[in-house]
């Protein structure tokens, strides 16, 4: 019973796989079919993930990773005398991710018909397209957690990838009169590159290590003995395989997860349709990135106290508290949330670099959550305010209304009393307020960076990084609390700024169940992962064995408690300060004024677009140019062009120099003298007999003379 | 079935014949008998598919028959797991080919179809040939016909006679060197086999070692057939024939050209540079690494030369470029393992994934050229400043030419990728510096597909009223019947490769161990 549903894996990523070839190919048309083949393709997906993970559960201690699991082998490449053997597999890290994404999935799937507008006048003209493209990402997702190999990983990571970059250029025919101001088009491209960079990087990481491995099969790999050997050889003096591979893996999860310095992509992705942004940039896509580190812990921590996990912890804790000073200065309201899914990255990251593995997945597992229903809420909030101003403007085009910024919002709360209050339910739970879902999670890794700077960490962890990460966290969290407070207060608040804001309606109820069943998972998803009776750690941490060695339980710390719910009460309070105790009337930040320029500095992003625009983007541009002329007009095709000229020429001049004074000379010579020649004999020939007989006659006598004198 | 091969090359020239009797106002019928003709290779290359026993691998279906008995040269025909994919290939994209051009030639009908078929004829013979004069002999012969066909059908704009003359003289020159070395094979061991100069030449084998050890006339005989086979790659810097030619040949020429045409100079490095040469070979990409150099060039040069073009057609063409330079590290990679047994399914991977890579780029380069064929007969324009949101308009053509610009650049899940991603395991662990510097390209491919191609053509709002005025009022429709079926084929290929290769796999392995084992 058990085998034979594990057996049946492989059929996960496949039923949305179908549903993205059905309606593209044939129900295209179709928009409620079409609507109906995506949902019971990742409904089918999701019962059967959710039958997959109850029965992993029930076998936990046989299906614990990295070296444990349910191999679901699909088929094999030749490689010279080898083969390279690609699969899927069940173990009860894959069983957590297929808790949380074929959910969410459906979730955002069931939200989406009424966000894209079905059955109104307004419906999206790509409505079908859309629903078809988060199908594919959904198989893409689904394919990646259940890999049990990094190449059909790389296949379903680049699939979403694809889809991410599809989805946020959905709207790609949208131009801003704003010329500065990003186009979906441009945002999605802007994606794609960008976390090819990292791709490309995982590639050679992945390669190398395939390389010295001659395997790319997670439980193989993460045997204690190949750990051992790619600890023990080096690449280059002082850095072994292990660290290296590490290093360059890890690039790729840069990419992906949105991590400082390529986080550039994921705030501007918010062009997309915000289920999108719920799903992908979010929820599961983002989270990738810290599923590959998670996944591949062991080589993270085959080298002891390796720079590698310096490196992990030092991005993960950085980019958390970075971009939570960026999303202060936010006033779209996606943009807030998308910085603020950085920065909840970097926790997770920053997690896995001091050897949290157990909180890093709780936490992934908690925020997809929350973070969807914020999007999801965010999207609810937006697509009212949208109908408010077409309601007030009917047909009138002529001004550029943004209903993603929250300066043309306030006082929803009483227009959209769902998204209002699962929206701050959500926000509850990203700021870690207990006994939300975030607190725990949250709690988790700052008690873990907290006791390993006490105690000396696991896996060779210093205890001066693990404060570092524990203060870069906490410093983040206050910032948390500080901006959601402010989106809260900006768009829930008060009274409505704009006409739009104040004829907002409530959104339909396929868009708002979403909502409520999401904040019931915020509310009490974390009481699975208490100090107490932390199901997450029994499920992937207690048999869990790296090196050897058994993952340690995280311990609860109640002075680490009591600083971060004391930090978060202080970022509400100061954002209830500043906008909540006065609501603002007019679309003017306060903040702008106290902070001055570090608030435009804050607001330009720290200016890392203009950074990358004028030292890399433009750079390869003029590059490109320069070499097309090299190749084209300077000098590779003028030398070609020249060598055949200089052949006409030297054919010419053979012709004029050589063959006509001196071959053709010759030739004609020899007719010429031949021809005088004959000439001069005609003469001879005179056709008289008497002639001839005289000729013959001296001939003769000459002859007779000579053989006289002979004698 | 014993004379399968000889079948397969020569029923095109047979239909060649035929076509000549029939008068040329009869075009439908010498159309509809020239795709009837193509498709009998059709089915017998896939029957040679099925038929070869990879697991007895090595040179099947041989054929041994003396052709010139005073300078020991004969017909001596075989495929093998290298030649039989690429066999299948050229029956694939000339019927391919020839579907598309009966829809789209109007003009001298019957010498269009003639030639093409000639031209079929001279790329069976090069990938079943094993022996040097036949090889050169059809090498040669499938030159003529693409010379008048970029000539004579190409675009009065794109200067046809200039290319054509380039692409002819350019290859010829490099022929010329070819030629020399293979006499100097012959006069040094009496024999133009391949198979027996690839295997028995050597210290301690029957034939000695090359040129009786003289190492400076191996070095040059290496050389001269490195680089005719590198011009045909082509190779950087010898490839800028190729954007002229390929810009001004027809589209099903293009297609051909770039599908195939390119595969010859990949297939002879790997049919007869590397095995007979392989210590030169080791030496230019280990000792003194000019190759692996050349090939990056190819990559990351080619790659961002594409970023720079504004023609749509120029840019696939520069792509090939960039894209046989993975091709080539993947051959430089096989060679640097030369002779080391740690490294044997290292370079085996590295073989398998430049072998891909000619397979793949002509199916996904190939399928390029007929997108940028179906936008053209529409336009008549290539400028990618024309164009832009194409995709609202044509969505089915969206669709299509999406699958084929990802697969391009090497997505995962998609043909290409199986390629790079064997080139780079190879070389990762034979090469590494040269791999990782090779990885930038996929990069710039990224973004030259993206950018350039994808966002300008397809992406932002469709200006109806710029449309008119680029086009002089052309209509804008989406695919024809006739160009869907043309594309299905090879989209389907690319899917079915991406997701499962092991098929293709599975013979270039066969010619990787045979290569490497002896």
């Amino acid at each position: 019973m058990t085998e034979f549903f594990f057996n049946l894996t492989w059929l996960i990523p496949l039923f949305p796989l179908a549903s993205f070839a059905i309606i593209v190919l044939w129900t295209n048309r179709n928009r409620l079919l079409s609507t109906w083949i995506a949902w019971i393709g990742i409904g089918l997906a999701w019962i059967l993930g959710w039958a997959i993970l109850f029965l992993a559960w029930g076998h936990s201690s046989e299906l614990t990773p990295p070296t444990h699991g349910y191999p679901v082998p699909l088929y094999s490449i030749p490689t010279g005398t080898t083969e390279l053997q690609l699969g899927f597999q069940v173990d009860t890290l894959t069983g957590l991710m297929l808790f949380m994404v074929p959910f969410v999935c459906l979730m955002i799937f069931i939200y989406s018909k009424g966000y894209m507008n079905y059955g109104r006048e307004n419906v999206d003209p790509r409505y079908s397209r859309f629903f078809a493209y988060i199908s594919l990402f959904a198989c893409g997702m689904l394919g990646l957690v259940i890999s049990d190999n990094f190449v059909t990983l790389l296949i379903f990571w680049e699939v979403m990838g694809l889809c991410s970059y599809l989805l946020i250029g959905f709207w790609f025919d949208k131009s801003y009169s704003d010329p500065k101001r990003i186009t979906p088009k441009q945002a999605g491209l802007k994606a794609f590159l960008t976390t090819r960079i990292g791709d490309v990087i995982m590639l050679a990481g992945m390669l190398l290590l395939y390389s010295q491995v001659k395997t790319l099969t997670f439980r193989e790999i993460f045997s204690e003995e190949t750990l051992h050997h790619l600890a023990t050889t080096y690449a280059f003096p002082g850095m072994p395989w292990a660290t290296l591979c590490a290093i360059l893996i890890f690039g790729g999860a840069v990419g992906k997860s949105a991590q400082f310095p390529l986080h550039v992509w994921l705030p501007d992705a918010m062009e997309g349709p915000t289920p999108v942004s719920a799903l992908i940039h979010a929820a599961t896509m983002v989270s990738a990135g810290v599923y590959l580190v998670a996944r591949s812990f062991p080589l993270f921590v085959a080298v002891e106290g390796g720079v590698q996990l310096a490196v992990v912890a030092f991005i993960g804790a950085f980019t958390a508290l970075f971009s939570s000073t960026i999303a202060v200065a936010q006033n779209d309201i996606k943009r807030v949330l998308a910085y603020s899914t950085v920065s909840q990255l970097g926790y997770m990251i920053a997690a896995l670099g001091i050897g949290a593995y157990v909180a890093a997945v709780f936490h992934l597992i908690t925020h997809a959550f929350f973070k969807a229903l914020l999007f999801l809420g965010s999207g609810s909030v937006i697509h009212g305010v949208e109908h408010g101003h077409h309601e007030t403007h009917h047909g009138s085009h002529g001004h550029e209304f943004d209903a993603n910024d929250m300066m043309n919002m306030g006082g929803l709360l009483q227009r959209m009393p769902v998204t209002g209050w699962t929206f701050i339910i959500g926000a509850l739970a990203l700021t870690g307020i207990f006994p939300w879902a975030g607190f725990w999670s949250k709690d988790e890794i700052l008690a873990d960076a907290w006791n390993a700077f006490q105690h000396g960490g696991h896996f060779g962890v210093s205890s001066g990084w693990a404060f570092f990460v524990w203060l870069f966290l906490t410093l983040a969290a206050f910032l948390t609390a500080f901006y959601t407070g402010r989106q809260i207060f900006l768009t829930f608040a008060g009274t409505p700024r704009t006409e739009a804001a104040r004829h907002a309606p409530e959104s339909v109820p396929s868009m708002t169940w979403p909502l409520i069943i999401l904040a019931g998972f915020a509310t009490f998803l974390g009481l699975f992962g208490t100090p107490w009776a932390n199901q997450f750690y029994q499920l992937i941490g207690q048999k869990a064995e790296v090196l050897g060695e058994h993952l340690p339980h995280g311990e609860f710390n109640p002075l680490v408690a009591g600083i971060s719910t004391v930090v978060a009460l202080s970022g509400w309070f100061i954002a209830w300060l500043i906008y909540g105790r006065e609501p603002l009337t007019n679309p003017v930040d306060p903040l702008e004024k106290r902070l001055g320029r570090l608030y435009i500095w804050l607001k330009n992003k720290w200016y890392f677009d203009e950074l990358y625009m004028n030292y890399i983007v433009h750079p390869s541009v003029r590059l490109a140019q320069a070499c097309f002329a090299f190749d084209d007009k300077l000098v590779i095709d003028p030398l070609v062009d020249a060598f055949g000229r200089f052949g006409r020429w030297l054919s010419e001049w053979l012709k004029d120099a050589v063959d006509i004074p001196i071959v053709d000379g010759i030739v004609n010579g020899v007719g010429s003298v031949t021809a005088k020649f004959g000439e001069f004999m005609r003469a001879t020939q005179t056709g008289k007999v008497q002639n001839y007989l005289l000729v013959a006659a001296v001939t003769v006598l000459l002859l007779l003379v000579l053989f006289v004198v002979r004698a | 079935m014993e004379q399968l091969l000889t079948f397969i090359t020569f029923v095109p020239l047979l239909g060649a014949l035929l076509i000549l009797l029939i008068p040329k106002e009869e075009e439908r019928t010498i159309k509809n008998l020239s795709v009837g003709i193509s498709f009998i290779p059709l089915l017998l290359s896939i029957y040679l598919w099925f038929a070869y026993d990879k697991a007895a691998s090595g040179f099947q279906f041989e054929v041994m028959a003396r052709w010139i008995p005073a300078i020991n040269v004969n017909y001596h025909v075989g495929a093998d797991g290298l030649s039989i994919p690429l066999i299948f290939l050229t029956a694939l994209l000339t019927t391919l080919s020839l579907i598309y051009s009966s829809f789209t030639i109007t003009r001298r009908v019957k010498e269009f179809f003639l030639l093409f078929l000639l031209l079929e004829m001279g790329m069976f013979g090069v990938f079943v040939s094993l022996d040097l004069v036949l090889f050169y002999v059809f090498w040669e012969i499938g030159l003529v016909p693409m010379y008048l066909l970029i000539g004579i059908w190409g675009q009065p704009k794109d200067r046809p006679q200039y290319s054509a003359i380039k692409f002819f003289l350019y290859t010829l020159a490099g022929s010329v060197c070819m030629l020399l070395a293979i006499l100097g094979l012959y006069f040094y061991h009496g024999t133009f086999d391949i198979v027996k100069l690839s295997q028995e030449l050597g210290p301690g084998k029957p034939l000695g070692p090359v040129f009786g050890g003289v190492s400076w006339l191996a070095i040059a005989a290496f050389w001269a057939f490195f680089v005719a086979f590198a011009i045909k790659v082509p190779l950087w810097p010898f490839h800028t024939w190729l954007p002229d030619a390929h810009t001004a040949a027809p589209t099903a020429g293009s297609v051909i050209l770039a599908g195939i045409l390119l595969k010859l100079g990949g297939f002879g490095m790997m049919r007869i540079a590397l095995p007979i040469f392989p210590e030169q070979f080791w030496m230019y990409t280990w000792r003194v690494p000019i190759i692996p150099v050349l090939a990056l060039l190819s990559i990351v040069y080619g790659a961002l030369v594409c970023m720079a073009q504004w023609d749509l057609k120029r840019l696939i063409a520069y792509s090939s470029v960039s894209h046989m330079g993975y091709f080539m590290l993947g051959v430089a990679a096989t060679a640097a393992a030369w002779g080391q047994a740690n490294l044997r399914d290292a370079a085996a991977m590295a073989s398998n994934g430049a072998a891909m890579q000619m397979f793949n780029h002509g199916i996904i380069t190939g399928g390029l050229f007929f997108l940028v064929g179906v936008i053209y007969e529409r336009a008549h324009t290539r400028d990618l400043q024309d164009f832009g949101g194409l995709s609202k308009v044509t969505p089915y053509y969206y669709g299509i030419f999406m699958v084929t610009a990802l697969a391009s650049l090497g997505l995962p899940g998609l043909a290409g990728f199986w390629a790079e991603f064997f080139v780079f395991r190879g070389a990762f662990e034979i090469i590494p510096w040269f791999a990782a510097i090779g990885v930038l390209g996929i990069v710039f491919t990224a973004a030259y597909i993206l950018w350039k191609i994808i966002q300008y053509v397809f992406l932002g709002d469709f200006d109806a009223h710029k449309w008119e005025k680029v086009t002089h009022g052309a209509k804008l429709t989406d695919m024809f019947a006739f160009e869907k079926v043309t594309m299905w084929p090879l989209v389907l290929f690319m899917i079915g490769f991406g997701i499962f290769p092991t098929p293709l796999v599975d013979f270039f392995n066969t010619f990787a161990q045979a290569l490497l084992g002896g």
